[in-house]
């Protein structure tokens, strides 16, 4: 039985009926791991000790009887922003050094909690900016559907080690798309939940008012159940909604007759590859096919979301990374004087996407320019969300694609910011207005995965999933694998 | 030329809550360097701050004892600028929408009651200390962060101070009321109450500012008043000489007792304020305000007119009692017990302030409970003692804790009101000075006052001076 590509749920089942023990997984993913991840370079930092550590300890409690749930013995693995008790993270960043958290981040916290076996830590691109993992501080991650391309990013390490088998599942994090157009990308399910839904203490912040942590599976269920474990109300986390978080996979029934669902005109723009847009309208009748009521409408202020992004989150990102400066921890690249170590730590220790959006940022929060850009782009957020508040008058769901291309190859974009950027057109105005929205596989386009994005009304993640389950149920993209040459 | 100067005070006091602002660490001042911090104050990567609601209360308390508005919804917001005793390299405070705004203050010099607005009360984040070590190639510099995230209020006036004494009295009275509310120790010289100060000056009658500067560092109020005068008066100079006032910030010197440019206006820093993403705003619920404001205890304003309106204390006795809550208590507590307020009044600005501060103490630390003062001054009006034994007993009472009675008892100081015992006396201080008794008679009257005092002095102190005098002057 190949462990590694099973989903959580099916694994869970199998851990809590006794058929394979945690450790057996464990080192099924580890042989996994080490068989593949030289060429597809999903993880920075492994943690097999520890792992196996995880799952004899699950083991032993369902030995005594214990039945410690069905997240309990699934090997799994997180981006490297996530804090990790003892385990450096790093960000994919130099400046961060060899850095070891003295804590947990909250959602690392109840995954230990539910039993997880954690594998190690993902690659990404430098403090989650960019959409390729190219910007990674050490080296870039593969797609497993076409060693040549990017994984898309910046969770590009948690979605090839999802869609390679190197882990069951994973968690991301999506600032402005960067767990659904990697999704997207490797063909693997990625939601990022309503700003709020899940606690970023933890999280090492990119742009705060925009990110937020989620699942990346390898199905709905996988997604659901993910979700239902690192949900809800955090006291660390003042941003955290204090809500009640339903039982999201007791709530995955299929059926989505009469569900409304808008599709927004301006998601199917210039620089779309017909062929992906082909694949998206396919998959929108199949909606229709399912009893959903699909009709285009109009998000009219979509194409002011990208550059009212690109002052809100390289802002936040200039104020949130000014804390790696040499003195308490990280890097430290020694000066004269505190000015020039300054200058030495962060010159060398921040790569030159990160370097551009702290500038882009500091200039927009500038006296003088703050109005005229800050202010604005704040604005322009207020108009991005009234749209989405007018369309969900009218429908349940929106349904559009997650990223206008499939995954482009290792190196196409990397001298053009502005091509990068454009990867995620489709993403962006879902944080800007905090919407909880997923991607799913839909298809293919010259034998790469396309995704589709669902997007919801704030907190309703039921209906998201219900509807990505619904049409998982009636399509196979989902369980294709790609070849990577080894069994 | 005559000038007059327009002063506006910047004051940050730490608030005494028992953890910090946006963490459970204690804010206990002291400790071991670097022992009272965490993940979120130590600004390491992934925290996010939570609001300690005590903070937001301290901030109401005191906002609505400066008689401001509390604003239906503030916010926080990020002042972004390096510097290594700040580990975020930000700090999180409040810019364009503040706690409270609008309040004033009143306070009297020279016997001219004036009323001081508060511009606006706002909440914010303590940074941490540096201690530069010398040594070669410049020595280096640790980092202590235990003070780092303390919450501290920023209080801003108008600027509607105009003389150096004013601006202390501003300083004085706003130390009293957070003092009465409870909520900073207000203790200058750790730095739990700062204060920078705006000041320009301009020709008397001028409705037009001039260029101000900003002066800092200063750590008493005498250091507050001293750097006013000395700024005032070079501002002044430099405007005689035909100069302009460089708007810039100035660190007063103390030693040298002079203030000094730290940097100018080309220099000044652009701090990026922009809200804080990590923290929700505040909408301040009606409720809590009102529930705050029934809370709040008796302002010294309002304790100051009681005692003159119900003890008919002189003003100037009332000011010096209630600029202290500790003290006024004290004096109230006497009072209970001892209802002749004018004499508690004249003993505790006496001798009892005089003791207390020879000691260092605090009226609330007092080795003489209220209790046992009432039962000195008692002991006075019975007779038991006399007025200057009473002085005696409660030197004696300072120095060992013992209660006023133990103390007569021991030391054997009851007054001598036996008037056969006492004539005795007074037999013998007339036979040993004949001269004096001859000026007396002759009409001097002041020889009669010696004749008493010698009297007292063969007594020790313990006769009874109203029978001494009564029997002086029987036999004379």
């Amino acid at each position: 039985m190949d462990l590694h590509y099973l989903t959580a749920h099916e694994l869970g089942g199998l851990l809590q009926h006794r058929e394979v023990s945690a450790v057996e997984a464990t080192e099924a993913l580890i042989d996994r791991i080490e068989a593949l991840d030289g060429r597809v370079q999903a993880y920075l930092t492994r943690t097999a000790e520890q792992a196996l550590e995880q799952a004899r300890a699950v083991d032993a409690a369902r030995a005594r009887g214990e039945e410690p749930g069905p997240l309990a013995g699934v090997p799994m693995a997180l981006k490297d922003n996530l804090c990790t008790e003892g385990v450096r993270t790093t960000c994919a960043s130099r400046i961060l050094g060899d850095w070891v958290p003295p804590y947990d981040a909250a959602v690392v916290r109840r995954l230990k909690a539910a039993g997880a076996v954690i594998l190690g830590k993902l690659n990404m691109d430098e403090f989650a900016m960019g959409s390729s993992t190219e910007n990674s501080g050490f080296f870039p991650t593969r797609n497993p559907w076409d060693l040549e391309r990017v994984p898309g990013g910046s969770s590009g390490g948690s979605v090839a080690a999802v869609a390679a088998g190197e882990a069951v599942y994973a968690l991301g994090s999506d600032t402005g798309g960067s767990i659904r157009q990697p999704a997207s990308f490797c063909g693997v399910v990625g939601l990022k939940p309503t700003y709020g839904r899940v606690s970023r203490y933890g999280l090492v912040a990119f742009a705060s008012s925009l990110d937020q942590i989620g699942p990346i599976t390898r199905d709905v269920t996988d997604c659901a159940l993910v979700l239902g474990a690192i949900a809800g109300h955090d006291p660390f986390d003042s941003t955290a909604a204090d809500l009640p978080v339903p039982d999201y996979r007791a709530a995955l029934k299929p059926g989505i007759k009469g569900l409304k669902v808008g599709v927004p005109r301006e998601y199917f723009g210039a620089g779309m590859e017909p062929e992906v847009e082909a694949v998206i309208r396919r998959a929108i009748a199949k909606l229709e096919e399912l009893g959903a009521i699909c009709e285009e409408t109009s998000l009219p202020h979509t194409e002011y979301a990208l550059p009212a992004y690109y002052l809100v989150a390289p802002a936040e990102a200039s104020s949130n990374l000014a804390r790696y400066d040499g003195v308490g921890f990280g890097l430290r690249v020694p000066g004269r004087d505190i000015i020039e170590m300054y200058m030495n730590t962060r010159s060398q220790g921040f790569g030159p996407e990160v370097k551009r959006r702290i500038m882009l940022g500091t200039y927009a929060l500038s006296s003088g320019y703050y109005d005229a850009y800050y202010l604005k782009a704040l604005q322009v957020r207020t108009l991005i969300r009234r749209d989405f508040e007018t369309a969900f008058t009218k429908y349940d769901l929106l349904a559009t694609p997650t990223s206008p291309t499939v995954a482009f190859r290792l190196g196409e974009r990397a001298g053009d910011p502005l091509a990068m950027y454009l990867s995620d057109l489709c993403t962006i105005p879902i944080n800007m207005a905090g919407l909880p929205a997923l991607s799913l596989p839909c298809g293919f386009s010259q034998g790469l995965p396309v995704g589709l994005q669902l997007i919801g009304k704030a907190f309703d993640e039921v209906t998201l999933l219900q509807a990505a389950y619904t049409f998982e149920q009636s399509t196979t993209y989902h369980r294709r694998r790609p070849e990577l040459g080894v069994a | 030329m005559e000038y007059e100067a327009v002063i506006g005070l910047e004051v940050h006091t730490e608030l005494k809550t028992n953890s910090k602002a946006f963490c459970g660490c204690t804010t206990a001042f002291g400790g071991e360097p670097n022992t009272h911090v965490c993940p979120v104050c130590l600004g390491l990567p992934g925290v996010l701050p939570v609001i300690n609601r005590r903070v937001v209360e301290f901030g109401l308390k005191t906002a609505l004892a400066l008689n401001c508005q509390v604003e239906p919804f503030c916010k926080f917001d990020r002042k972004n600028y390096y510097y290594p005793d700040l580990p975020k390299n930000y700090q999180i405070s409040q810019y364009d929408l503040p706690l409270a705004r609008k309040g004033y203050l009143t306070i009297t010099v020279d016997g001219q009651e004036r009323v001081i607005g508060i511009t606006r009360v706002h909440m914010e984040e303590d940074a941490g200390k540096l201690i530069h070590v010398d040594g070669p190639d410049g020595g280096y510099s640790l980092v202590d962060y235990n003070r780092t995230g303390v919450p501290l209020l920023e209080i801003v006036s108008e600027p509607d101070l105009r003389t150096p004494a004013e601006a202390r009295a501003y300083m004085e009275k706003l130390k009293t009321i957070l003092q009465y509310l409870d909520v900073s120790d207000c203790k200058m010289e750790e730095g739990s109450l700062r204060c920078d100060a705006n000041v320009s000056v301009r020709p008397r009658g001028s409705q037009v500012l001039g260029t101000k500067t900003e002066v800092k560092n200063m750590n008493s109020f005498r250091a507050l008043q001293r750097a006013l005068e000395y700024e005032i008066e070079r501002q002044i100079a430099v405007l005689e000489g035909g100069g302009q006032v460089q708007q810039a910030t100035m660190a007063w010197d103390e030693a040298r007792g002079v203030t000094y440019i730290m940097r100018t206006k080309e220099e000044a820093q652009d701090y990026r304020y922009f809200p804080e993403p990590d923290l929700v705003p505040l909408e301040i619920d009606g409720d809590w305000i009102e529930q705050v404001r029934a809370g709040l205890p008796e302002l010294p304003d309002a304790r100051c007119h009681r005692l003159i309106n119900d003890y008919g204390l002189p003003a100037y006795d009332a000011g010096v009692i209630t600029s202290s809550r500790a003290l006024a208590d004290y004096f109230d507590r006497v009072v209970s017990l001892y209802p002749d307020a004018k004499v508690v009044s004249n003993w505790i600005m006496g001798d009892f302030l005089r003791l207390l501060n020879a000691a260092g103490l605090e009226p609330g630390s007092s080795p003489v409970p209220p209790e046992e003062m009432a039962a000195l001054l008692q002991l006075q009006k019975e007779g038991t003692i006399s007025g200057k034994i009473a002085k005696q007993v409660l030197e004696e009472m300072f120095a060992t804790g013992k209660g006023a009675r133990l103390v007569v008892e021991e030391k054997g100081l009851v007054q001598i009101s036996d008037a056969g015992a006492l004539a005795r006396i007074v037999e013998e201080v007339l036979a040993a000075n004949p001269g004096v008794v001859e000026d007396y008679r002759n009409g001097k009257d002041k020889a009669l006052g010696f004749l008493v005092g010698q009297v007292m002095k063969a007594t020790k102190g313990k006769a009874n001076p109203g029978l001494v005098n009564q029997l002086l002057k029987e036999r004379l």
